[in-house]
């Protein structure tokens, strides 16, 4: 299964990376476990464990956890919006 | 919930999220539908020199491309279920902005001022809260921080799901 991933703002910072392509393990298949999955690769990926504000988001829509992961699926991981 | 555009006839929308400068009078001028609007109202934010960082002389404005417009879109598709109104506009700067330069603009038209006056604020409050902009602020000294989401805006939001046409 191939994801592209996107991160924004201080979270693409922080990470030293703004969007990857990669194919997670067979036993991802939620956001929610792919965002604890990126975080298991520690150093500066453990914010995406720690910060509890982030926000995630499947093919451009704001999604939950639980929102099952699709092949060729765009996720996007960013901070709390402040544009206005 | 009933189509509020109705009665207004189709609703004219423009979304525009870009680097360059509005013009804001012709914002506002392609917005009224002669004979019809009875009403305009609109919003236009600037880059102030006090956000989290004293001496704010830029922002950078990082956004989401395809998720920022489709946000937008639905945004403005809400106020118009909401009310019945003739044109919305939402225009949107990305990149970086010095002082004093405006960074959004919110038009709206209806038939009627409360009308415009609603959906207009509704807008703004929505596209604080669910547009995928950034903003980092840039100071005199050469230092820079991203801006923290405010409370009082989350709140804002919210006020529009528990009284539905009004704050």
């Amino acid at each position: 299964m191939k994801l592209r991933i996107l991160y924004f703002a201080s979270l693409h910072e922080t990470l030293g990376c703004d969007a990857e392509t990669i194919d997670p393990p067979p036993n991802i298949t939620t956001l929610g476990a792919l965002r604890q999955w990126l975080a298991g690769r520690g150093g500066p990926w453990q914010v995406l464990a720690e910060r509890d504000d982030l926000r995630m988001a499947r093919n451009q829509k704001v999604a939950r956890p639980d929102s099952r992961l699709d092949d060729g699926d765009e996720i996007a991981f960013f901070p709390p919006v402040t544009g206005g | 919930m009933p189509d509020a555009n109705g009665e207004a006839g189709e609703l004219a929308l423009r979304i525009q999220v870009q680097e360059a400068a509005f013009d804001t009078a012709a914002e506002l001028a392609q917005l009224v539908r002669p004979g019809q609007s009875g009403a305009q109202a609109s919003f236009t934010g600037f880059v102030r020199d006090f956000g989290d960082a004293r001496e704010v002389c830029a922002i950078t404005l990082e956004h989401y491309p395809g998720m920022t417009e489709a946000a937008l879109h639905d945004i403005a598709q809400d106020a118009a279920r909401r009310w019945p109104l003739h044109a919305v506009s939402i225009v949107h700067r990305t990149g970086r902005l010095a002082l004093g330069e405006a960074i959004v603009f919110v038009g709206v038209t209806s038939a009627h001022r409360r009308a415009a006056f609603a959906a207009c604020e509704f807008i703004m409050d929505m596209l604080k809260t669910r547009a995928p902009f950034w903003k980092k602020e840039h100071c005199a000294d050469g230092s820079a921080q991203w801006v923290a989401a405010r409370h009082g805006d989350t709140e804002a939001a919210h006020r529009w799901q528990q009284a539905p046409d009004a704050p």
